[in-house]
């Protein structure tokens, strides 16, 4: 019942998009940076927004926080630790590669592994197929 | 009294749904044929009184009827009869009433048009759908009455989430329920096969057209609500990989295999008990999304209020009714083996690679909209997957999968000739690398390799897409040489070519510009200037409006005036941004409304996102496709009475 | 292994779906949005701000060191502190631990009335104007708890309104001694 307030707000925050109150950089690449560095953390509020996107009032807090630090000159890794160590890696929309998301990320390749091997295993038993007995009606013609 | 009878009505329909499956299945397991033919008029009278209790609650909507709980919760008298009308599946109760619907319309349009089926099979389709309908009833009846009395009664209604108050999110939900429900028809073809006991290239010719149809609505209810995002969110965004999101689009992915997969079973009888389980995984997911939206197990911006009751409930529907018809494949899926070959380069080989890398599509972004649970369950550090995995994941499969496509459209079956395929497409290779380099240089003055790659495959899908039609066409110099469902094919791939061209530039493209403006100054994104002529207020009929003028120039060219809005709804009180786009085919300028930053200046977003409606206009394109194969001759063959049947009918008579 | 290849493999997508199944049921029960802290079980950050009452005087969690203290997260505009404020006062009048407070971007008009007309629970309140400190605590949802040992170290976090039976059960056995290290 208590989570309803919180309820509330994330079916409605989406109502309002996040637009910056502030200048953008005077250097494009550093705008750049920046733009890609918010998007790449959550909001903890409207939890399925990143804080570019999201209008809550920590989400404006921590794109400040993100602008100060890159003023200061600390590179993306180091914004990144600043975050991960006061919310922790939920906040992070990218995993990183730790043992528990090891999954994830070998995931592609492993996956694709399997799909080949069966793939290859199909195809091979089905050319075996073919060749023992490639059937009366000619190679068809591709009609959908 | 209305809502009682729309109540009652539910509850009647429910009992028919039963009386439907119960007579159809065991009807058809001992060869009754008077039991069988219960089928189609108990859900004839399903249908009509699903559409009365429908009715009902509409009616209470309409006629501003606060007596009734969710009617009271979801509407005001000052909403707009249309968004009345769309505010019946605007919450959790209503959505699911409408689901009961399209469920049942579904099931009298397969009940209609399939006579031409074997009787047995058909009695047991239209059972497999009883049940299932059944299920949905007793979910409504039992968890989510929406029509609940209010005592005492509302004097107003809270209103419409104003968010949903829009023609596209009003029409999302009946579109996208409607290729939900459509696969829940290629499910019951698949459970009707398992229980004969034998499945042909006959069964696969009869569920294609059905799969298709319900794939064609699943993409436009999902390109309608990638559009309403991006116009109404204000982000210019289309796609945000939300837990609910990837819940439509994972049983798209698997409809897509399906839809492959069917055409190999149909010509060479092949992938048999693979294409058994792509039903019944279709159907699955899309019974997984309905979960995930009500449950609360996942945080998404699209969920109904969480409810772990009604969580429950669906898990034990989905439970029950996947668990069957997994351990009824487990059952028969082994003897249904084929002798059939074919060689390493040839259509089976094609469309044996789209269907692994679809599979592995889905699987991935199944795996990552769940990690999140998975690391909870084990009491792990919480960790989010959002978009930056999702996109780079997503490419892997995919990139191969489109760059195979182009070739494999027009391979032969059962053997085909390599060199003669790549002879075949060599004009839309050519063209593809050459606009790959050439396009995104020339038209916006730089490229990455990910931008070639995207123009590439989207330039090689789209002019490859035409090859068969056209050469068909050559044949004989005549339009209706082309078969509907060769036509369809390239529609339909031709649409996903615009789509990813679309993407590419769109995502490789797009300036925006976030900044402060006081009246006379202006903000750049692309080749255009944003002049920021201040604000005024207005009045809507349900809400209050600051209203914003942008005028947009070109060099010396006025191109438009754009009037972006913050709105304040009367009843709700929270604050929307209606941003106002200028759209083209070439490219959209957009512009949102932010704050008053004080000092006479407002924040303002401007966009430039060039070829963006492509990304809805190739998903048209898709869904048009689709319904051009669907309309194929073929599909309206009669077929002959299978002997058994015959044999069965005889016997009775 | 043929014979798996061959019979059982077909088990393997019920089997999956099982699995499956138990993770969903799993999930019912759990909270996907409720971020833990990374600092249980680690040194406190450093909190020194104005306080609420007077802003020329400084309230510094190094004044606090040797024995258990709590910091509670509030703000006028939050709804669901109003629910925990009677706790609050309750707990102070208990006297079982020195009680702070951190006033998150707040209004300090407001606030200094809030306290006055509900009552002031807390030994002093330290004023956040910017959230600067918030964001160094991990604060994302007032109202927040935490309670800090005498050693310095987060031994316990509560996210949303505090209630006696999460008091009595989470949090005093920790502060008696009763019960050792983080809360679960």
């Amino acid at each position: 019942m208590r989570w309803l307030p919180l309820i509330f707000l994330l079916l409605t925050a989406v109502a309002v998009q996040a637009i910056e109150n502030v200048a953008p950089f005077d250097d494009p690449a550093m705008q750049e940076r920046y733009e890609h560095l918010v998007k790449e953390l959550r909001c903890l509020v409207c939890q399925n927004e990143s804080i570019a996107d999201s209008n809550a009032d920590l989400a404006a807090d921590l794109r400040r926080e993100v602008r100060e630090m890159m003023i200061a000159g600390k590179t993306d890794a180091e914004i990144k630790a600043f975050m991960v160590d006061r919310y922790g890696e939920w906040i992070l929309f990218r995993p990183r590669l730790l043992r528990q998301t090891w999954l994830l990320w070998f995931a592609p390749g492993i996956l694709l592994l399997i799909g080949t091997i069966v793939a290859v295993r199909v195809v091979s038993q089905r050319a075996r197929l073919y060749t023992d007995d490639p059937g009366d009606d000619p190679t068809g013609e591709p009609n959908a | 009294m209305i809502p009682e009878l729309g109540h009652f009505a539910l509850i009647l329909a429910f009992c028919l749904a039963l009386a439907q499956a119960g007579f159809a299945l065991t009807g058809a397991h001992w060869n009754r044929v008077a039991w069988m033919n219960v089928a189609r008029p108990a859900a004839a009278g399903q249908f009509v009184f699903v559409a009365l209790s429908f009715g009902c609650l509409a009616w209470a909507f309409l006629h501003n009827d606060f007596t009734v709980a969710y009617v009271a919760q979801n509407s005001n008298s000052a909403l707009p009869a249309p968004y009345k009308v769309a505010a019946v599946w605007g919450a959790h109760e209503g959505s699911l009433l409408l689901w009961v619907l399209v469920q049942a319309i579904w099931t009298i349009a397969v009940c209609a048009l399939s006579r031409s089926l074997p009787h047995r099979f058909a009695a047991r389709v239209i059972g497999v759908l009883g049940l299932v309908s059944a299920g949905f009833m007793l979910f409504a009846l039992a968890t989510s009455n929406a029509f609940e009395r209010l005592v005492p009664a509302a004097v107003e209604g809270r209103d419409l989430n104003p968010i949903l108050q829009d023609p596209a999110l009003a029409i999302h939900p009946p579109v996208l329920y409607t290729g939900y429900v459509g696969f829940s028809v290629a499910f019951a073809f698949a459970i009707a096969a398992m229980l004969e006991g034998h499945l042909d290239s006959a069964w696969a010719r009869w569920t294609r057209p059905w799969t298709t149809g319900a794939w064609c609505f699943l993409t436009v209810g999902i390109a309608l609500g990638s559009w309403w995002a991006y116009y109404e969110l204000g982000w210019g965004g289309w796609w945000f990989w939300d837990a609910v999101e990837n819940a439509s689009f994972m049983p798209w992915l698997a409809g897509t295999a399906l839809i492959h997969s069917l055409a190999v079973t149909e010509k060479r009888g092949l992938f048999k008990s693979w294409t058994l389980l792509l039903a019944i995984t279709a159907f699955s997911l899309s019974l997984l999304g309905t979960f995930l939206v009500r449950s609360g197990v996942l945080i998404s911006v699209h969920a109904f209020a969480s409810d772990p009751a009604r969580g429950k409930y669906i898990l034990l529907f989905l439970g029950t009714t996947i668990g069957i018809a997994l351990l009824l494949y487990a059952w028969r899926a082994p003897r249904l083996k084929s002798e059939a070959g074919f060689m390493p380069v040839s259509r089976e080989t094609f469309l044996l690679a789209n269907n692994v890398l679809l599979i592995v599509a889905m699987a991935l972004i199944l795996l990552g909209t769940l990690y999140p649970l998975f690391l909870d369950y084990f009491g792990l550090v919480k960790q989010s997957v959002g978009p930056p995995y999702f996109e780079f994941v997503f490419l892997i499969p995919m990139i191969p999968l489109v760059l195979l496509l182009g070739a494999g459209m027009h391979a032969a079956w059962k053997r085909a000739d390599a060199s003669e395929l790549l002879r075949f497409v060599r004009v839309p290779l050519v063209l593809a690398l050459i606009a790959a380099v050439a396009v995104p240089w020339l038209v916006y003055g730089r490229n990455t390799v990910l931008t070639a790659v995207g123009v590439l495959a989207a330039v090689w899908v789209m002019a490859s897409a035409w090859l068969a039609p056209i050469s068909r066409w050559r044949q004989k110099r005549r339009l209706d040489a082309v078969p509907r469902a060769v036509m369809g094919m390239s529609l339909a791939h031709f649409g996903l070519g615009v789509f990813i061209l679309g993407v590419t530039i769109a995502k490789s493209f797009s300036v925006e510009q976030d900044i402060p403006l006081q009246r006379a100054q202006s903000a750049h994104a692309g080749a255009y200037e944003f002049v920021f002529q201040g604000v005024e207020p207005r009045k809507g009929p349900n809400y209050e409006a600051t209203r914003g003028t942008i005028e947009v120039r070109h060099g010396e060219d006025m191109v438009t005036i754009l009037h972006p809005e913050k709105r304040t709804y009367l009843v709700q009180r929270n604050p929307m941004t209606e941003s106002d786009i200028d759209a083209s085919l070439s490219r959209d300028l957009y512009v949102a409304l932010g704050e008053d930053v004080g000092n006479n200046a407002w924040s303002v977003r401007v966009q430039y996102k060039p070829l963006v409606r492509l990304i809805w206009l190739g998903a048209l394109l898709m869904a048009c496709g689709g319904l051009v194969a669907v309309s194929d001759r073929r599909y309206r063959r009669a077929t002959v009475v299978a002997p058994e049947a015959a044999r069965s009918l005889a016997q009775e008579a | 292994m043929q014979r798996f290849m061959g019979v059982l493999r077909f088990l393997l997508p019920a089997a999956v779906f099982a699995v499956l199944l138990r993770f969903l049921y799993v999930g019912l029960s759990l909270h996907p949005d409720v971020i833990p802290s990374p600092f249980i079980g680690k040194p406190a950050p450093a909190l020194s701000l104005p306080t609420l009452h007077d802003e020329t005087r400084t309230l510094s969690s190094t004044q606090f060191a040797g024995r258990p203290w709590l910091l509670n997260v509030w703000a006028t505009w939050c709804v669901a502190c109003r629910e925990e404020h009677a706790t609050l006062v309750e707990i102070a009048r208990s006297k079982a631990v020195p009680m702070y407070g951190l006033d998150w971007k707040d209004d300090r008009g407001t606030a200094l009335a809030l306290l006055a007309q509900h009552g002031d629970p807390y030994d002093a309140v330290a004023f956040d104007a910017e959230g600067r400190v918030a964001i160094d605590w991990g604060v994302y949802g007032a109202p927040e708890t935490f309670l800090i040992d005498a050693d310095g170290t987060v031994v316990c976090k509560q996210i949303g309104p505090l209630d006696m039976d999460t008091w009595r059960s989470k949090f005093l056995p920790l502060i008696s001694g009763a019960k050792k290290g983080p809360c679960t």
